[in-house]
């Protein structure tokens, strides 16, 4: 590792840290647009105009939106995202368990799609062209083509009401054993793990066969070199940088299917919490949720990219 | 004795797009004893190639061994199952690359690689198998040995790989070895020095092989017979001096002919017309900038050069001596840092956009790869007649008339004026791209290495019509290449350029014998013959070579001094040389008397 690397790095961060800054004023920009505000919800359709006003008041609704969104700014600094405007509950609250939840999902989700789709990528490469490649990346384009909400209802279709294997909807309070955490979280992470994957693997498939095309490939053949170890000593490590980057959109784009996979199972996840709260116009937890989701979205498209850059450095190809 | 490697009447299908199969090898038979080099010979497209990695029981992607029986150290590869195969490959027969530079893998170091076959068929328990590979680094005499493996292949040179090459094709010591190209990538320089190992390493190992190339000076170095092949069926064989000398087929005959150029008459004597080009110490570089605006890397440092109005210099040196750089300068697409072009008389802007319309038109370029500058998706006809619009101003009949012109001036027939790029041979794409910039009717035409992509023999007839273009019609040239018979055939002058810098400038037809700079005679020299024992007689005359670790060069010293057999210490590696006029208007960059450096003789330039 040397200083130029370093120094690409670096720039890579500020650019997230200056995409970061840029995601803070649109989510409060949003936020702010919205029609309503939680005044109406809160005193409903027979309020008096007098009432709600008083109400926008003490909840300081009716600052100029510069102001709030300073004081926002300040709060967010400050690790304190406020409270709920709805129950008065601090958001931190609100949103922790949901937000391990939600991690858990996601965790679980990786921990299948990943290797899934290593394999599935790998073994096609290697029989690149064959019967098993033509079945393979075809399902896997058909799998990529259904919207997430639609692999979730069959899924339920298909296992909670034809087979009776998974309930239908996670209850994740009824984890008490490794087998009723399968159980429960069967269905909402085989639906995940399904859209991930064939994209991943596609993307994975299409960088393997793009390294497998370089001369020094045929040259490994030549010398007699077995299949799985050209594929896994030779053709791996110059594609780590691509790999990676395809796993790290693949599983930001996760980030999206969680908010319909939690909404159909309903999971008590994050992505639940922010629709309810978008309904309810509670602004605090919308904006904290929203934030949330970019950070982790930059956080690992970022990350994609410093491992491909570090990878093709250590790798040599200047 | 019977034949180490025997092919009974081989085919090699390739599938087209649309389904149909071609033949790319056609009834080829050969045999090989053991301890033979047997050269394959022919042009792009000739199947030497496919039929060398056939007996490797290999096939590219989208062809299969059609037919015909393959016998290799009494395996019959065409009958073998992968498992087999792959544990033939490697281990009896194994393979050595056209381009070492993209056969390493870029992510592994060298002695994972080389030992690899080594420990991938169990011949050698890892320690073993390191020794053996820091012996034959050793044997080929590269820098380094016991630790040049630690490294990954981009900090090696083109020829140091290619070495590096031969031995993990060694390293299991297999029966056969094939050479697929091994130096055609490389400079001449460096080509002697890699073709000197393998034959060292190959004759005291008994080693039999198959020798891939088109270059019939390198096969007369090193293969005891030789078979041409044309459009995937043999043509021509028989021992190599048989092939070589007395060639029966016409196509044999005419790749012999290729590889003698005629050397370009000298200019009518008399005075030097006016010059139409100069550039006065042109320095172009990189990094950081010190007091007088002077980079801190050159590309090029100090290169005083001038081109007669009529005439052809050509530029000659080695990969990255600034060849590429020097015609991107005058072209205006490389700013340069100090220096000034006169060009017609008037001085030139450095970049592009600042000079006149005028200006653009009478400076043309060829460019070495016609693929790259020719749009795929235009008619040949358009792509002039844009040309002849742009500049000229001429439409419809009359740029069309203009433009069959063009085409018949570069000898191609009027029915390319409809075809497009893709539809035409390497030879005809060139043929274009010279017409393409003949259209502008330039005073000056950069010729960038036009030869470099092409096959002998269409190469041949490019260097013919430049010259002819030439005489007709009074044109100026700069030809870049690096290929001195190509020099020979078209140039009038010559400059040698080494690191950036101008060592020497020559009448070209003196540049084969005579007093020159000790780099211009060692790149004459290295140039090989077509006469066998040529490699042993240059090999032994440069037993004096230079062992010694060289010299640190520092700024302003010679650019040859870490190579010089000759050089002088003290001075050599930081006191610019001077400029000493030599015979025949020569000038030659060097700290020796002319008296003192060793003529060329005759003999050792003939080729």
């Amino acid at each position: 590792m040397n200083r130029g690397l370093g120094r690409l790095v670096l720039g890579r961060l500020g650019a997230s840290a200056f995409s970061l800054v840029f995601v803070i004023v649109a989510i409060f920009t949003i936020t702010a647009a919205l029609p309503g505000d939680v005044a109406d919800t809160l005193l409903g359709q027979g309020a008096t105009a007098g009432a709600t006003a008083a109400l926008r008041h003490a909840m300081g609704l009716d600052q100029p939106a510069w102001l709030r969104f300073w004081h926002w700014l300040d709060s967010m600094l400050h690790a304190d995202p406020g409270r709920s405007l709805l129950t008065g509950r601090p958001v931190a609250e609100l949103i922790g368990l949901r937000l391990y939840n939600s991690l858990l999902l996601a965790g679980a989700t990786a921990a299948v799609s990943v290797p899934a789709s290593l394999a599935l990528g790998l073994a096609c490469t290697m029989r690149q062209g064959s019967r098993f490649d033509r079945f393979v990346t075809t399902a896997l384009l058909g799998v990529v083509s259904v919207p997430v909400f639609l692999l979730a209802t069959v899924a339920v279709f298909v296992f909670a009401v034809q087979f009776r294997v998974a309930p239908a909807l996670a209850d994740i309070n009824a984890v008490h054993s490794v087998w009723q955490f399968i159980r429960v979280f069967f269905m909402p992470v085989i639906t995940l793990a399904g859209a991930t994957t064939a994209q991943m693997s596609r993307m994975i498939r299409a960088c393997m066969i793009d390294v497998f095309s370089a001369p020094w490939i045929e040259m490994a053949v030549l010398k007699g070199v077995p299949p799985v170890r050209i594929v896994l000593f030779h053709a791996l490590p110059n594609a780590i940088g691509p790999v990676v980057n395809a796993i790290a959109l693949s599983l930001s784009s996760l980030l999206g299917g969680v908010v319909v996979v939690e909404t159909v199972f309903n999971y008590p996840g994050m992505a639940g919490l922010m629709v309810d709260s978008v309904a309810a116009r509670d602004v605090p937890v919308v904006q904290c949720c929203a934030l949330i989701f970019c950070v982790a979205y930059l956080f690992l498209t970022t990350l994609a990219d410093v491992v491909a850059v570090a990878s093709t450095r250590r790798g040599g190809s200047h | 004795m019977t034949a180490l490697i025997s092919v009974r009447g081989l085919h090699v299908a390739g599938r087209r797009r649309d389904g149909s199969e071609v033949g790319i090898v056609r009834d080829v038979s050969l045999e090989v004893q053991r301890g033979e080099m047997l050269a394959l010979i022919g042009e792009s497209g000739s199947g030497k190639t496919t039929i060398a990695l056939s007996l490797m029981g290999y096939v590219r992607p989208g062809c299969r061994i059609s037919g015909g029986e393959i016998e290799v150290a009494g395996y019959r590869v065409d009958q073998m199952t992968p498992d087999p195969l792959r544990n033939f490959r490697g281990k009896t027969i194994s393979y050595v690359a056209q381009n070492a530079g993209s056969a390493f893998n870029p992510a592994l170091t060298l002695h994972r690689q080389v030992i690899e076959p080594a420990l991938s068929h169990w011949v050698l328990p890892r320690r073993d198998a390191e020794r053996r590979a820091v012996d034959l680094f050793r044997a080929m005499a590269l820098p380094h040995p016991e630790t040049i493996g630690a490294r990954y292949p981009h900090q090696l040179s083109g020829g140091q790989l290619q070495r590096l090459m031969a031995a993990m094709a060694l390293i299991t010591e297999p029966e056969v070895v094939v050479f697929d190209e091994p130096t055609t990538a490389l400079d001449v320089t460096t080509q002697i020095e890699v073709l000197e190992a393998f034959r060292a390493v190959l004759a005291e190992r008994g080693i039999t092989g198959v020798y891939v190339t088109h270059d019939l000076a390198v096969v007369a170095q090193v293969a005891d017979r030789a078979v041409v092949l044309r459009n995937g069926a043999v043509c021509e064989s028989g021992p190599t001096s048989e092939v070589l000398e007395r060639p029966h087929a016409p196509y044999a005959r005419e790749l012999v002919e290729a590889s003698r150029l005629p050397v370009r008459a000298m200019a009518a004597a008399g005075p030097v017309p006016e010059p139409v080009l100069t550039l006065s110490d042109m320095v172009v570089g990189y990094g950081s900038v010190d007091a007088r605006g002077l980079p801190a890397r050159r590309i090029l440092d100090g290169i005083n050069l001038s081109v007669p109005r009529g005439r052809i210099l050509g530029i000659i040196g080695e990969s990255g001596c600034g060849k590429s750089t020097l015609v991107r300068t005058i072209a205006g697409l490389q700013a340069s840092a100090a220096g000034t072009i006169r060009f017609r008389g008037e001085d030139l802007a450095g970049a592009v956009a600042r000079r006149t319309p005028d200006q653009r038109r009478r400076l043309q370029i060829v460019a070495q790869n016609a693929d790259l500058v020719l749009n795929p998706a235009w008619t040949v006809g358009a792509i002039l007649m844009r040309v002849l619009r742009f500049f000229h101003g001429l439409r419809g009949a009359e740029a069309r008339a203009e433009a069959l012109r063009l085409l018949d001036l570069v000898r191609l027939p009027q029915s390319v004026f409809e075809r497009r790029p893709p539809e035409l041979s390497g030879g005809q794409k060139q043929r274009v791209n010279f017409a393409r910039a003949l259209a502008a009717r330039p005073d000056l035409v950069l010729c960038d290495e036009i030869t470099a992509a092409l096959d002998p023999v269409v190469a041949a007839a490019i260097l013919e019509l430049l010259a002819d273009l030439q005489a007709t019609l009074g044109l100026s040239c700069i030809f870049i290449t690096h290929d001195l018979h190509a020099l020979r055939a078209v140039c009038d002058r010559v400059a040698v350029l080494l690191g950036g810098h101008v060592v020497e400038q020559c009448d070209a037809a003196s540049l084969m014998d005579g007093v020159h700079h000790p780099y211009s005679r060692l790149l004459v020299s290295s140039v090989p013959e077509m006469r066998p024992g040529w490699l042993d007689e240059v090999t032994r005359q440069r037993q004096v070579a230079t062992d010694a670790p060289p010299p640190p060069v520092a700024a302003g010293g010679c650019p040859f001094v870490s190579r010089c057999a000759m050089r002088i210490e003290d001075i050599c590696d930081h006191v610019p040389p001077p400029v000493v006029p030599g015979a025949g208007g020569a000038r030659i960059a060097c700290h020796h008397p002319l008296a003192d450096l060793p003529p060329l003789l005759q003999a050792d330039g003939a080729a």
